[in-house]
């Protein structure tokens, strides 16, 4: 039988590496940028109507929920396809002040032309 | 397209009348339309949304389509072939009523007199099975064909329910475009359009201008298209782009409103924003002549 050893000094670096490794996490965790949960379904988005802040960075989680939709706002040159069962994370700087339309633009029956919603941008 | 000729073809494209546009993407004068031995006709319908329902907007959707094959086979010169260019049925999530629309469809519309038929569909028709029951009652949804000297090609840009056309698709029409000469005079059907008219409404094709550069060293291409509801007319470099009216309800122009929801039926004015148009295809001037119509006889 083959013998299996393992080196002390190298459970040493392991655990260093791991603890570096949560402590830079929660370091980040701290930074991190609002996150806005969102889920995606026929034919509807919810929340539809979101409020933003003018060069304030958030990222969007949008779960969608019974089939593949699609996530696309022009103005703001936000563009996702939101997989099925999946969080789709999309980071979002807005640049411009004002009111932006999102829709669907992955046909997903009939009510797809409804599935919209809106993004504000507020200085 | 410059500024000048900009003003003028809004000018003309206002008359509602005969607008000329040739290959070259510059108008020509309206006057002095004839036939030469060359010429020939086509029709083109679209929208036609067989099966929808909503009285605020078409009170006689069950009867309006087959206004429309009237009002073609009333026509003193028949076209050489029709084409229509998608969403011949609104859309349904159930398969068996999608097939029953296509089926209906198809009968209706073989009352008309020209039985040189050209289909491609929409998003309605085939965005919710990539096209598998479209394909049952029509076949091919990419295909090309020739009429006396001009290259057809159909463009397939919504069995992706995505909106666009796919790479196997561009591999697919950059090897016909290869066997056309670049003088040749080459008409491209399609349902959404091309260029990004007004992404925001979802009226673009994701790789739209995939096939636009495609396309772009060819000098006499036109696209006719559907989707949009209405009239339109616009150039991508020389290339012109048309859009026409529906059969069914009209939609409200580019960003014009807030949202793209279809324009009310008008009880004063039934009918109205409806039509179709005839095409005078010019091999000889290399351009097309276009005349709108009204989906009811006049
Ligand atoms: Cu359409
Ligand atoms: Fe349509």
């Amino acid at each position: 039988m083959k013998k299996i050893t393992i080196r002390p000094e190298i459970i040493g670096i392991f655990l260093i590496v791991l603890v570096v490794g949560t402590g830079y996490s929660k370091v980040c965790a701290e930074q991190q940028e609002q996150v806005i949960k969102m889920t995606a379904k026929k034919f509807e988005y919810s929340p539809k109507e979101i409020t933003l802040k003018k060069g304030v960075p958030v990222v969007l989680e949008i779960t969608a929920l019974d089939r593949l939709h699609g996530f696309f706002c022009p103005d703001l040159q936000i563009h996702a396809d939101l997989l099925q069962g999946k969080v789709t994370r999309i980071r979002v700087v807005p640049v411009k002040t004002g009111v932006f339309a999102f829709h669907c633009d992955i046909v997903c029956g009939d009510g797809h032309e409804d599935m919209v919603g809106t993004i504000t941008v507020k200085e | 397209m410059n500024e000048m000729d900009r003003r003028d073809f809004l000018k003309l494209a206002g008359m509602g009348g005969v607008v000329f546009f040739s290959g070259l993407g510059t108008l020509v004068d309206a006057i002095g339309k004839s036939a030469a031995a060359d010429d020939f006709f086509f029709v083109q319908l679209s929208d036609t949304h067989w099966g929808f329902e909503g009285a605020q907007l078409n009170p006689d959707a069950k009867g309006t389509l087959q206004k429309a094959v009237a009002a073609v086979n009333s026509l003193t010169n028949q076209p050489d072939f029709i084409v229509f260019t998608g969403d011949l049925t609104h859309t349904t999530d159930d398969p068996q009523e999608r097939r029953k629309r296509l089926r209906e469809f198809k009968d209706i519309i073989s009352q008309l007199k020209v039985k040189n038929i050209r289909l491609i569909p929409g998003e309605h028709d085939a965005s919710l099975d990539n096209g598998a029951a479209y394909k049952e009652f029509f076949g091919e949804t990419h295909y090309t064909f020739n009429h006396k000297g001009v290259h057809f090609i159909t463009i397939d840009n919504v069995s992706d329910p995505r909106g666009s056309v796919g790479e196997a698709q561009l591999v697919w029409l950059g090897d016909t475009l290869k066997k056309i000469d670049k003088n040749a005079q080459i008409v491209v059907l399609t349902h959404r359009p091309l260029f990004d008219l007004y992404p925001q409404w979802d009226w673009a094709t994701r790789d739209g201008d995939k096939v636009v550069t495609l396309l772009m060293p060819f000098k006499h291409v036109t696209v006719f298209y559907g989707h949009i509801h209405q009239e339109h007319n616009h150039f991508t470099g020389h290339i012109p782009h048309h859009a026409a009216k529906s059969s069914i309800y009209p939609l409200p122009a580019p960003g014009s409103v807030a949202k793209r929801a279809p324009i009310p039926w008008d009880p004063t004015a039934p009918y109205k924003g409806l039509g179709f148009r005839e095409i005078d295809t010019r091999p000889k001037q290399n351009d097309c002549v276009l005349t709108e119509y009204p989906v009811t006889k006049v």
